[in-house]
C-alpha cells in the first residue's frame, strides 16, 4: 500500500548476533541471524521461549542494538542511527502492536488511534481514519476511554493505532496473548485482513500456532538461530514443527 | 512486621530522600532559629558580664513608667561625691552614654548594617571597671575619643588623627587618642563604639551635670549585697536605682531577651509554616507509594497479617522516616542558623552573635516536632493502607477501596474551609481580644482554611488545568495534551501536590497585598496631612535626630515654618502612650482634620493645652475643653486642657495619642528628639532651597534633606526590608512544596513506566518526552499558584477590612512575579523526573509490570 518496495523486501537482517552481559555468564540471545522480509506479506516468529524471538523483533524494530550485523529498514540502515533519527524512523515506517494494549487511559480511542500522527505533529487524513475505523469495527466505540472498552475493542484500537501511520511494516508482539480464544480469532482474522486488503507488511512474534497459521511464512527461533523456515501452513503443522524443535 | 517496615524503607532510597527532604527544611529551620537566637543571647550575656566584670554595684537612671533598663532619664551627678563618700566603697566612677555618630572618611556618618553606634564615657582612673583595653594608644584627655579596633581598621584611622563625631549637636572634630578591644573583642555585632573622657561626653551627649550610671567597687571584705545596702539609703527611689554588677547583667541580659524572644518566636513561624507545608508533601508521597504498593499490603493480608499489622508496619515506617529527617533536619539546622544570620547582615539588621550553640532544648524540640509531624501526616494514608483486602493480591489492577465518607468529602473540605474563614473572621472583628487570643484565632483559622481548601481543590483541578494547560497544547502539540490530561488524571493527586505551593503562594500573597496596602496607605496620609516641602532625616530614615538640627534648620534663608515632631512615651490613664509635640507654626507644615478645634489649635497650645486624636478621645470620653494629666518618665506630673482632636487619615498621622506645644515637652522630658522634622520654605521645592538648607545641615551629617517624595520612599524602605525578610523566609516553604512537586513527579513517572515505553516505541522522542512531564509540572504548579494568590488575596482583604492603616489594593506586578516564580519552580521540579523518564530504556519499560 504505502511502500515504495511492493513485491520487494522491506526489512533486511543480516548476521545479528545479540550478547547479554559479560565473561562466563554472557548470553548469546541471537547467535547470526540473516533474514529478508517481503513486503506485503505476513511472516510470523515462533520458537519456544528464551528462544530469541522477542530479541530478534526488537532489534528489528529498532528497539534494541545488536552486537553485530545490519539491519535495513525500508532501504536505511538503521544499527548506527542515534535515538532521534531512530525516533523519526520508527514513527514513519514502524507501527506497533503490544500484548497488553498499552492504550492511554485518559485518551478515547479515537485519540489512541490519532497519537502518532499527533506525536509526530502531523494533520490526520479524515477518509483514512473513517475507512480505519469502519475495517476495525470500532468507529461506534470511538469516543470511548479504554476502560470501557473490551480486551478485544481495546486491541482493535491498538492495531488501528498502528495502521494510521501506513507504516512500512508493522511488528505485533504476541498479539493475542492477552485475549480468549473467541477474541484472539477475531483479531487474527483483522490481521489477516490488513495484509490481504491493504497490503499491510506484518511482521509477528507469537507462540500460539493458530497465531502462526495465518502467516505466509513461518520463521522458527531456538537458541538464537533459525532452525526452520516454513511458507503457510495449517496449525497441525506448526504443532508438530514446535514439538520436533523442543524434542531435538 | 516491624523488620518488613524497616527492609521497606531502605529498599527505596531515592523516594526516602525526597519524602524526607520536606521535613528537613521545616525541622532545620526551626532547630537554626532556635541556634541563630540563642547565639544572640549568649553574645548579649557574655558583654554585659564583660561590661560589669569588676563591679560590685551599679547605680543607674530608673524611668517612673517603665521598668525596661534602657530610656531611662539621667540623674544629677550631685549622687557621685555621696557614693564615694560611703564607708564600703573603694572606687566609684560617673558615666554617661548616648548615640555618636562617627563621621567616616567620605564624611558620612558611619553606619553597618544597622547596628547602633554607640558612645560612652571611660574613666582613666578606674580602668578596671573599664570594660576595653587599648590596641594602640591610650585613655582620652578632653575633647579626645578613642574607637574601636573593627572601625578604625575599616576606616584607616590611626592613633592621632583628627576625626568627626556627631552627637546631639553638630559635628566635632577630636583627636583619636587610642584604638581599643571591646572585652577582648574587636567588636560587637556591628556597632561602632567610642569613647570620651566624662566631661566630654556629657557635653556632647547634652547631659551636663547629668549621670546614666555610677559603677561602684567595693572595698576588700565588703561583699555587693552588703554595698548595695549601704548605697541604697541615699537614693532618690523615684529616678535612681542600684544593683549588683551581676544583678545589673541579668537585668540588661532579660531585657535583651525579651526583645530576641520575639525574634525567636517570628523566625519559628517560618519553621511551622514549612513544616505544615511538608505535612502536606509527606501526606501526598505516602499515599501515592501506597496506592502503588497495593499488592505489596495484600501479599502480607493473604499472609496472614492483619489489619493492625499493616497499620503499624506503615507508622513504622514513617516513624523511621521522621527519626531521619529529623536528624538530618537538625544537623542543617545549624548550618541554616549561619545562613539566617548572614541573611539578616544582608537586609542591614546585624546583631552580635556568639558561636553556633546547639542547646538541649534545641535537640528535643526540634526532633520533637520533626517527628510528630511525619507520623501525623502519614496516619490518613496508613489508615487507607489498612483497607486493602487480600484479594488484591491476585487481581489485576486493583485499586484501593474508597472510604465511607468519600461521597461527602468534597462538601467536608468547603466546611472546614469555611470554619477557618469564620475563625479569623472572629480573630480580627471580636471587640476586646488579647493579641495572643487574636494571633490563635486568626493561625487556627488559617490552618483550617488550608486544610480546606487543599482537600476541595481536587475539583478544581479539572477545570484549572484545562484554562492552564490551554497555552501547551497549542504550542506543544501532543506532548502539551498528554501533560494536560496527565495532570487532570487523579486529580486528588495534582490537587495534594499543588496545594503544598499554594499554602506558601498563599502567604506570600497576603505579604505582598498587607506591604502594598500599608504603602498605599501610607503615601495617601502623607499626601493628605503634609502641606510642607522638605522633611530632614538621619541617614537611616528612622532614628530621631537631636533638637539642634531643627534650629538650625530654622536658620535657613528662605524658611517659613519648621516643625519638628518631638516624641517620648508618658503614662496617660493607667496606659503607657506616645506623647508628641510641636511648635507653632506648625500650621503650615501640617493639615488635619480637625473634629473639634483648627489649625490655628496647633500654633497656640501654650503651656498646658493639647490635642488628640480622635480613636484617644472615643476611648476615654473625652471632648474639648476635658482635662488629661500625664506622668513622664522622670515621675513629674502634669495636667492639660484638651484644645483639639483630629481625626487621622487611614495611613495613620506622625501624632501620637497626646500632642503638646515643644517648649512644655523640653521642660518635661529629658533629651527631647523629633522623630520627624519638616520644613516649609518660601517658592516650595527649588534647587536653591534645596542647597541653602543641605548648606545649614553641613555640621550634621547623620541628617539629609528629602523631598516629599524622598522621605515617602525613604519611610517605607524599612518596610521593604521587612518585606524582603518575609519573602526568603516564605521561600523556604516553597523549596519544599517544590520537592513534593518532585516527589510526585517520580512517583508518577514510575507508575506510567510502560506508557512511556509505548510513546517512545511510537515515536515521541526524548525532548518530547521531557517537555511533556515538565510541561505537567508546571500546570501542578500553576494550580497550586492561582489557588494561592486568589486565597491570599481573600485573606489580605479580610485584614485590610480590620486594619485601618491597610488599604485594598492589588500589586498586579509583584502578583504576576510570582505566577512566573511558579512557573520556575514547576520548571526546577521536573528536571530530574523529566530526565528519568526520557532516559527510560523503551524495551525494559514496555516490559515493565
Amino acid at each position: 500500500m504505502s511502500n515504495a518496495h511492493a513485491n520487494g523486501t522491506v526489512v533486511t537482517a543480516s548476521q545479528l548476533t545479540r550478547r547479554y552481559g559479560e565473561g562466563e555468564t554472557a548470553v548469546d540471545a541471537l547467535r547470526g541471524v540473516s533474514l529478508e522480509v517481503a513486503s506485503g506479506k505476513l511472516t510470523a516468529v515462533m520458537g519456544p521461549s528464551g528462544s530469541g524471538k522477542s530479541t530478534l523483533m526488537h532489534i528489528l524494530a529498532g528497539l534494541d542494538r545488536p552486537t553485530s550485523g545490519d539491519v535495513t529498514i525500508a532501504g536505511h540502515e538503521i544499527t548506527h542511527l542515534d535515538d532521534t533519527a531512530l525516533t523519526k524512523l520508527r514513527r514513519e515506517h514502524i507501527g506497533f502492536v503490544f500484548q497488553f494494549f498499552n492504550l492511554l487511559p485518559m485518551l478515547s480511542a479515537e485519540e489512541n488511534i490519532l497519537l502518532p500522527l499527533s506525536i509526530a505533529g502531523e494533520k490526520p487524513d479524515e477518509e483514512w481514519l473513517e475507512e480505519l475505523l469502519k475495517r476495525t469495527k470500532i468507529a461506534d466505540r470511538r469516543s470511548h476511554k479504554p476502560s470501557e472498552l473490551s480486551g478485544g475493542e481495546q486491541q482493535r484500537v491498538a492495531i488501528s493505532r498502528a495502521l494510521v501511520s501506513r507504516p512500512t511494516v508493522i511488528f505485533a508482539d504476541e498479539p493475542t496473548g492477552n485475549l480468549d480464544s473467541k477474541t484472539s480469532g477475531e483479531i487474527l482474522d483483522l490481521m489477516r485482513e490488513t495484509v490481504e486488503n491493504l497490503g499491510q507488511t506484518t511482521v509477528m512474534v507469537t507462540h500460539d500456532p493458530r497465531a502462526a497459521a495465518i502467516a505466509d511464512r513461518i520463521l522458527f527461533l531456538n537458541d538464537g538461530e533459525i532452525v526452520k523456515d516454513l511458507p503457510r501452513s495449517e496449525p497441525a503443522v506448526v504443532i508438530s514443527t514446535m514439538e520436533e524443535l523442543s524434542r531435538s | 512486621m516491624i523488620r518488613f517496615a524497616i527492609h521497606s524503607f531502605f529498599s527505596r532510597k531515592l523516594r526516602a530522600v525526597l519524602t524526607a527532604l520536606a521535613i528537613v527544611l521545616g525541622v532545620a529551620m526551626i532547630c537554626g532559629s532556635f541556634v541563630l537566637t540563642d547565639s544572640m543571647s549568649n553574645a548579649f550575656g557574655a558583654i554585659y558580664t564583660q561590661i560589669y566584670k569588676n563591679t560590685d554595684a551599679v547605680i543607674s537612671g530608673k524611668s517612673a513608667i517603665s521598668s525596661s533598663s534602657q530610656n531611662a532619664p539621667p540623674f544629677s551627678e550631685t549622687l557621685l561625691p555621696k557614693v564615694k563618700a560611703l564607708p564600703g566603697v573603694k572606687e566609684a566612677i560617673g558615666g554617661v552614654a548616648g548615640n555618636a555618630h562617627l563621621i567616616g572618611r567620605n564624611g558620612k556618618a558611619i553606619s553597618y548594617g544597622g547596628a547602633p553606634n554607640i558612645g560612652f564615657s571611660v574613666d582613666k582612673n578606674a580602668p578596671e571597671l573599664s570594660s576595653i583595653t587599648f590596641a594602640s594608644g591610650t585613655w582620652p584627655g578632653p575633647n579626645e575619643i578613642v574607637v574601636d579596633k573593627r572601625t578604625a581598621g575599616n576606616e584607616h584611622w590611626n592613633v592621632g588623627d583628627t576625626i568627626g563625631v556627631q552627637a546631639e549637636g553638630p559635628v566635632r572634630r577630636m583627636r583619636l587618642a587610642g584604638i581599643f578591644l571591646f572585652g577582648g573583642s574587636t567588636n560587637i555585632g556591628g556597632a561602632t563604639l567610642s569613647g570620651f573622657e566624662v566631661g566630654t561626653a556629657q557635653r556632647l551627649f547634652d547631659k551636663v551635670g547629668q549621670l546614666d550610671q555610677i559603677r561602684v567597687q567595693a572595698k576588700p571584705g565588703v561583699s555587693p549585697a552588703e554595698l548595695v545596702s549601704q548605697i541604697q539609703p541615699i537614693l532618690n527611689p523615684l529616678n535612681e536605682q542600684v544593683r549588683t554588677g551581676q544583678g545589673q547583667a541579668k537585668k540588661e541580659t532579660d531585657d535583651t531577651n525579651a526583645n530576641l524572644s520575639f525574634l525567636q518566636d517570628f523566625l519559628l513561624a517560618f519553621g511551622g509554616i514549612a513544616l505544615f507545608v511538608g505535612a502536606f508533601v509527606i501526606a501526598n508521597s505516602l499515599s501515592i507509594t501506597i496506592a502503588q504498593r497495593t499488592r505489596e499490603f495484600a501479599t502480607l493480608r493473604t499472609l496472614g497479617a492483619t489489619r493492625r499489622q499493616v497499620l503499624r508496619a506503615v507508622l513504622f515506617e514513617s516513624l523511621l522516616l521522621g527519626v531521619f529527617a529529623s536528624l538530618v533536619g537538625l544537623g542543617i539546622g545549624v548550618a541554616l542558623a549561619q545562613g539566617l544570620s548572614s541573611l539578616f547582615d544582608a537586609f542591614g539588621i546585624t546583631l552580635p552573635r556568639a558561636g553556633l550553640p546547639l542547646e538541649t532544648r534545641t535537640i528535643i524540640v526540634s526532633l520533637l516536632v520533626g517527628i510528630l509531624v511525619t507520623v501525623l501526616a502519614s496516619l490518613r494514608p496508613a489508615i487507607r493502607s489498612t483497607r486493602v483486602p487480600p484479594i488484591a493480591a491476585v487481581r489485576e489492577g486493583a485499586t484501593l477501596p474508597e472510604g465511607r465518607f468519600a461521597p461527602y468529602r468534597g462538601i467536608g473540605a468547603a466546611l472546614l474551609a469555611i470554619l477557618g474563614f469564620a475563625a479569623i473572621a472572629y480573630g480580627l472583628f471580636k471587640d476586646n481580644l488579647g493579641t495572643t487570643q487574636i494571633l490563635l484565632w486568626m493561625g487556627l483559622g488559617i490552618v483550617l482554611v488550608f486544610i480546606g481548601v487543599a482537600l476541595f481543590s481536587s475539583r478544581l483541578v479539572r477545570p484549572l488545568a484545562a484554562v492552564i494547560g490551554w497555552p501547551g497544547v497549542q504550542a506543544g502539540g501532543s506532548p502539551g495534551r498528554l501533560a494536560r490530561d496527565n495532570a487532570r488524571r487523579n486529580p486528588a493527586r495534582t490537587a495534594s501536590t499543588a496545594a503544598a505551593l499554594m499554602i506558601g503562594l498563599a502567604l506570600v500573597t497576603v505579604v505582598a497585598m498587607l506591604a502594598q496596602g500599608i504603602r498605599t496607605s501610607f503615601r495617601d496620609a502623607v499626601q493628605q496631612i503634609f502641606i510642607t516641602d522638605y522633611a530632614v532625616e538621619a541617614q537611616n530614615n528612622f532614628d530621631p535626630l537631636p533638637v539642634s538640627i531643627e534650629r538650625a534648620a530654622r536658620s535657613a534663608p528662605g524658611v517659613v515654618a519648621v516643625s519638628g515632631v518631638r516624641t517620648g512615651d508618658a503614662r496617660i490613664l493607667d496606659e503607657n502612650r506616645t506623647v508628641t509635640a510641636v511648635q507653632p507654626g506648625a500650621s503650615r507644615v501640617f493639615r488635619m482634620n480637625w473634629e473639634a478645634g483648627s489649625q490655628a489649635t496647633m500654633d497656640t497650645l501654650g503651656a498646658d493645652g493639647a490635642f488628640i486624636s480622635h480613636a484617644f478621645s472615643k476611648d476615654h470620653h473625652l471632648g474639648q475643653g476635658s482635662q488629661i494629666t500625664i506622668e513622664t518618665p522622670r515621675g513629674d506630673v502634669e495636667a492639660f486642657t484638651i484644645k483639639g482632636i483630629f481625626k487621622p487619615p487611614p495611613g495613620g498621622s506622625p501624632f501620637g495619642s497626646l500632642t503638646i506645644s515643644s517648649n512644655t515637652f523640653d521642660r518635661l522630658f529629658t533629651q527631647p528628639q523629633n522623630i520627624f522634622t519638616f520644613v516649609t520654605m518660601k517658592d516650595g521645592v527649588t534647587p536653591a532651597n534645596t542647597a541653602a538648607l543641605e548648606r545649614v545641615l553641613e555640621p550634621y551629617p547623620n541628617a539629609k534633606v528629602a523631598d516629599r517624595d524622598q522621605f515617602i520612599n525613604d519611610q517605607i524602605s524599612g518596610l521593604n526590608t521587612i518585606l524582603n525578610v518575609l519573602y526568603v523566609l516564605l521561600a523556604l516553604s516553597i523549596v519544599v512544596s517544590l520537592f513534593g512537586i518532585v516527589n510526585t513527579l517520580v512517583l508518577s513517572v514510575f507508575e506510567r513506566t510502560r506508557e512511556l515505553g509505548m510513546l517512545r516505541a511510537i515515536g515521541m522522542t526524548r525532548w518530547q518526552v521531557r517537555w511533556m512531564i515538565s510541561w505537567e509540572s508546571v500546570i501542578t504548579a500553576l494550580i497550586g499558584a492561582a489557588i494561592g494568590i486568589a486565597l491570599g488575596i481573600v485573606l489580605a482583604g479580610l485584614l485590610a477590612a480590620r486594619l485601618d492603616f491597610v488599604a485594598f489594593d492589588i500589586p498586579v506586578g509583584s502578583l504576576l512575579i510570582f505566577a512566573v516564580a511558579a512557573i520556575v519552580v514547576g520548571l526546577l521540579a521536573a528536571i530530574l523526573p523529566a530526565r528519568r523518564a526520557s532516559r527510560l530504556n523503551v524495551l525494559e519499560a514496555l516490559q515493565y509490570e
